[in-house]
Formats: C-alpha cells, sequence, structure tokens
C-alpha cells in the first residue's frame, strides 16, 4: 500500500464516500445533511486555496472572486439557456478558471504583498460590477427567481438528501483531484517554488508559468465551490464574491493547517461548526470566533493539523 | 456611466469647487489612516490589518468625549490620545508575539481583533448609526470660492490634515527620533545593534500609527456617522492608498490619498454607482505598470 500514495488516497477517498452516502440510510438529520452541503462547497474553495498559500507560498486575498463568479455564471447559465444542469455546471466551471487563466496573468508577476493586494482588487472590482450590474446579476439583491434543479442522472436536485449525496460526491471527488495536483511532479515543483523560488528558477523552472497555472487550477476548484454554495441558495449573491468570504476560507486554511492537505478541510469544519453554535447562544458571534481565533493564532501558533504533525514528530523521535 | 454630467462639471468653476472639496476631504481622512498603515508597514514590514478597528474606535471615542464635554477640541485629543495607548497595548500584547511568523498569522491576530472590537462597539455603543453632529463652533455659514460652497469645517479638516503631513514629514527627516525610525525601516537589526532599544521603537510607531487613525476617525464624526462596520471600508481603502504611493512612503501615501479623493469627488458625478469600481481599476493600472507604488523603493 505503502508503494502507491495515489491507490492508497483513492481507496481513503472511496471510504469517507461510503460513510458519507451511508449516513442518511441509518439515520435522517436534516440538520447533519445541511452542515454537508455547506461543508462541501467550503472544502473545495479552501483547499483549493490552499493550493495557493500552503503548497506555492502565493497568498491570494481574492479567491472569494472565483467561488463568486462560478456562482453566477451557474445561475445565470441555468437560468437563461435551457443547458442541462451538468453541461451548465462544467460551463460555469470552464468559464471560471478562463477567467483565473486571465486574472493570475495579470497577477501572478508581483511579489507576495503586491500580488495579495492586487488580487483583492481584482476581486473588489468583480464585486463592484456585480453590485452595480443590476440588469443581468440583480445587484446587491443578488440573483433571485431560484436556479431550476433539473433532474439529472436520476438525482432530484430539490429535495435535501439527493443535493446531499452529489455535494458529497462532487467534494470528495474534487478533493481527490486536488490530491493529486498536490502529490504530482507539478506539486512539488510549486512546493520547490514556495521553499527556494530563486533556486527554482536556476533549476530551470519558468516561475510565472508555474504559479500561472496553479492560480488557474485553483480558481477552478473554486468554481466547483461555488456551483455547489449556487445549488445550495439556489442563486447567487454579492457576498460570495467579496472579500469577508475571501477571509474565510483564509481563516479556514489558517485553522486546519497549511501544511496538510486536509487542514483546510478540517478548517472549514471548525469554522462552520463554530460559526452554527455561536449563532444559536448570542449574536456576539464575532466577539467569541475572535477570542477563539485569538486563542488559536497565540496558544497553537499554527494550524490544528499541523499542530498534531509537529507534537506526532516530535514524540516519534 | 454620465461622461456628459462630468464634462458638465468641468466647466462649471463652482461644480468642481465642490466636488474637490469633498473628494479632499475623503482624500485626507484616508491619508491619515494611511499614513499609520504604511509607517508600521515601513518600519515592521507588518500589514495592519486592524488599522481601520483604531479609526473606528477613535470615532466612538471621540462621540463619547463629546458628548461628556461638548468640546469639538477635546473630543479630537481623547480620540487620538486613546488610540496611541490602545496601538502600544494592541503592539505589546498582541502583534509582538506574533512577528517573524508568517503573514497569515498576523492577519488572522488582526482578524480576530477587528471582529472582537466590532462587537464590544456594538454592545457599548449599540448597533445602530450615530452621528456626532456639526459642532457649534463650525456652524457659521459656507465659504464660497468662485461659486461653490466650502463649509468651514471642511477647510479645517484638510488644514489639520495638511499640517500633520508637513510635521510628520519634517519629523521623519529632521529629528532624532524620526531619523532612527527611518534607519529602522532599512536595518532594525544594525540599528538595535548600536544601541537603539527597538522595542520601544516599534512600541512608538505603533502609538503614531494608532494616534493618526483615531484622529482620522475623530476628524471624521461630523461629516461621517459613526457604525461598528466603519472601519472594514476604511481599511480597504487605507490598503489601496498605501499600495498606490508605494508601502512605506509617507509622501507616496498624501498623493495617492489626493488621488483616490479627487476620483471618489468626481467619480460620483461621472460614474454614479461605480466610483468603487473605478477606484479599483485605478489601482490595478497603477500595479501592473509599477508595481512596487508611485513612490515606492524599486522591488
Amino acid at each position: 500500500m505503502k508503494r502507491n500514495p495515489a491507490l492508497r488516497d483513492a481507496l481513503f477517498a472511496a471510504i469517507v464516500l461510503i460513510l458519507l452516502l451511508a449516513i442518511p440510510m441509518l439515520h435522517r438529520s436534516p440538520a447533519f445533511e445541511d452542515f454537508i452541503i455547506r461543508l462541501s462547497a467550503m472544502a473545495l474553495f479552501a483547499t483549493s486555496l490552499n493550493l495557493l498559500v500552503g503548497t506555492t507560498g502565493m497568498v491570494s486575498f481574492g479567491h472569494g472572486m472565483f467561488y463568486g463568479f462560478a456562482a453566477y455564471a451557474f445561475g445565470l447559465t441555468m437560468q437563461l439557456t435551457e443547458l442541462s444542469l451538468p453541461v451548465a455546471a462544467l460551463f460555469a466551471v470552464a468559464l471560471t478558471t478562463i477567467a483565473a487563466l486571465v486574472v493570475g496573468a495579470i497577477c501572478v508577476r508581483l511579489s507576495t504583498d503586491y500580488f495579495a493586494f492586487i488580487t483583492l482588487a481584482v476581486q473588489m472590482l468583480f464585486f463592484s460590477v456585480i453590485v452595480s450590474w443590476q440588469s443581468l446579476t440583480g445587484g446587491d439583491q443578488g440573483l433571485r427567481g431560484g436556479i431550476p434543479r433539473r433532474r439529472i442522472f436520476g438525482f432530484d436536485l430539490g429535495s435535501q438528501l439527493h443535493l446531499y449525496q452529489f455535494c458529497a460526491i462532487v467534494a470528495v471527488l474534487g478533493l481527490l483531484a486536488l490530491r493529486h495536483v498536490s502529490m504530482s511532479p507539478f506539486g512539488n515543483t510549486l512546493r520547490m517554488i514556495r521553499d527556494n523560488a530563486e533556486r527554482a528558477s536556476f533549476v530551470g523552472i519558468v516561475l510565472w508559468r508555474a504559479r500561472l497555472l496553479a492560480f488557474t487550477i485553483a480558481g477552478g476548484f473554486a468554481g466547483i465551490g461555488g456551483v455547489l454554495a449556487a445549488l445550495f441558495v439556489s442563486g447567487a449573491y454579492p457576498e460570495l464574491a467579496d472579500w469577508p468570504n475571501s477571509g474565510q476560507a483564509i481563516f479556514a486554511v489558517m485553522l486546519g493547517g497549511i501544511n496538510s492537505f486536509l487542514g483546510p478541510v478540517l478548517g472549514a469544519m471548525i469554522l462552520l461548526a463554530l460559526n452554527d453554535l455561536v449563532q444559536r447562544f448570542t449574536e456576539y458571534h464575532g466577539l467569541v470566533l475572535g477570542i477563539v481565533i485569538l486563542a488559536f493564532a497565540l496558544g497553537l501558533r499554527r494550524g490544528v493539523l499541523d499542530f498534531i504533525h509537529l507534537v506526532w514528530s516530535k514524540r516519534a523521535r | 456611466m454620465d461622461f456628459n454630467a462630468l464634462g458638465a462639471c468641468f466647466t462649471t468653476p463652482a461644480c468642481v469647487v465642490t466636488q474637490a472639496t469633498s473628494g479632499l476631504i475623503v482624500g485626507m481622512l484616508l491619508f491619515l489612516v494611511a499614513a499609520g498603515l504604511t509607517l508600521i508597514f515601513g518600519v515592521l514590514k507588518i500589514v495592519n490589518f486592524a488599522h481601520g478597528t483604531f479609526y473606528m474606535l477613535g470615532g466612538y471615542v471621540a462621540y463619547s468625549a463629546y458628548v461628556a464635554t461638548d468640546s469639538y477640541a477635546l473630543a479630537v485629543l481623547a480620540g487620538a490620545v486613546a488610540m496611541a495607548l490602545f496601538g502600544v497595548l494592541f503592539e505589546r500584547v498582541l502583534m509582538s508575539r506574533v512577528y517573524g511568523s508568517n503573514v497569515l498569522m498576523q492577519l488572522l491576530v488582526c482578524y480576530a481583533v477587528v471582529l472582537i472590537f466590532d462587537d464590544i462597539v456594538k454592545i457599548v455603543w449599540g448597533p445602530e448609526f450615530r452621528a456626532m453632529g456639526m459642532p457649534a463652533a463650525f456652524q457659521v455659514p459656507p465659504l464660497f470660492i468662485a461659486g461653490g460652497v466650502v463649509p468651514p469645517f471642511y477647510a479645517v479638516l484638510i488644514g489639520i490634515a495638511a499640517l500633520i503631513a508637513i510635521v510628520l514629514s519634517l519629523g521623519l527627516s529632521r529629528t532624532r527620533l524620526g531619523k532612527t525610525v527611518r534607519a529602522a525601516a532599512v536595518n532594525p537589526q544594525m540599528v538595535s545593534a548600536l544601541g537603539v532599544n527597538t522595542t520601544v521603537l516599534f512600541a512608538i510607531v505603533f502609538a503614531i500609527g494608532g494616534g493618526l487613525a483615531g484622529l482620522a476617525g475623530a476628524l471624521a464624526g461630523p461629516v461621517r456617522s459613526l457604525s461598528p462596520g466603519m472601519g472594514f471600508s476604511i481599511l480597504i481603502e487605507g490598503f489601496i492608498v498605501t499600495v498606490i504611493g508605494g508601502m512605506g512612503s509617507i509622501a507616496g501615501a498624501m498623493v495617492a490619498a489626493l488621488i483616490i479623493g479627487l476620483v471618489r469627488g468626481f467619480g460620483t458625478i461621472g460614474f454614479p454607482g461605480f466610483t468603487d469600481g473605478l477606484i479599483y481599476i485605478v489601482m490595478i493600472g497603477i500595479l501592473v505598470l509599477r508595481p512596487q507604488g508611485l513612490f515606492g523603493r524599486p522591488l
């Protein structure tokens, strides 16, 4: 098993998927299913961001743009055309990938801090366009009228159970694909750029090309998350592309750990659960969330999974 | 887009004066916020994402001081001094623990502070908008310049900000403290090795940055309403100004703040509803053509 990591990852994904699909058959819990649906979108969003932040060392503040872009592209395609849902979803993701390629072409040559700010600026420009282009996007009210949830492959996405199954499958397959990218030789190239860009450049790697490819892939996968989010809310809202949403993804990545592949997924889980839990008990959820984040940042000084790895490897020694 | 209106405005002196003044006060408030941001970045290489919180708290402290004492001058002083102290506290208790760690870790700490204080403001001052109102001293007939209306408070605000800009740049270039700060921006280890207590220096830098942001919040009181989310939007614009001007450059911050202020002032006439978009376009354009910003050191 150890000799073939790809097979091991696939097996792990299959087990998780089977577990996720089995749970509603044993026990139906709308709250749990709702949580997994939201988590599937958030996990793809955060993990794709970590391909930039953790793997390549590119801190993007504007990742929410592609999440929102895909949600709008998908919602508008479904409302304006007669395309079937999977075709519309693929079209939306393809469009988002192209958008990421274009944005990346402008941004990737800038160094760290400036890269962070220009991605933020591009995202906020996109956000302003959404809000001011009322005739197409519905402005700050968001894309209303719902997304026609046509049946696909026997899935009726109007039912929560089917939406749950659909999201679980898409998210697990998407994460598996991202894992594959991260473990591929290309993934190692990205890590090399992160650790020492100059050396990578001497070895003959064209830095901007590798970074642009990573940015494009990450944008595309964030787009898949955006499509799931659009399905869940049955529409699209400017908030999906606003900067607090990009912030959420960054915190998911940081809370979970940037050096572990599943870190962002765990972080997304913690953040969603924390939001739900705190919102139930107090209206001042920023206060509680802020204190928890401070405790993490000053106490652990790294994400949860990274912390566990550190403790683990110290004990092994 | 309404180019006719924009063209008409540019040919009427009254309109030019009115829009330019409203743009100037936006620009001056932005400069006060951005000057602190850029100073902190220049010396500590830290991007202070909690800077908007200083601005917000400065505004609220000034509001309370104004209600209590009925003196606007005292209110402004209270806002600035309180935030200078808050800046030191913030640096000593929180930020100094994450120096040298990942940028994102610093971002996380700052964001936590933003979340916490937005809610504390809600608890102490309430979630609704608050208006300080124009202080009695400024409730006098407006000035008329070439037919354009300029409220006296605007003139005072622009004057104070300009004065601060001059004091700040003279202080940095002429005084001993200013020279030490500039030296620390270039090589903090060397400054430390030469016997300067950099711990104190960093705290001072945060005090200046916090004080300027608090001052901006207090000055914004009479012209803008106070709300718990006000720090967020000024933070974004402060960043835009710092990035356009070149991170670490005070002069750059001034020029960029004026550009953004004027784009806002005239943008509301030519591009109603899309002034934010306009500003992001300016920022992207400048970053693409000159990544280090207008006055930044080449990368």
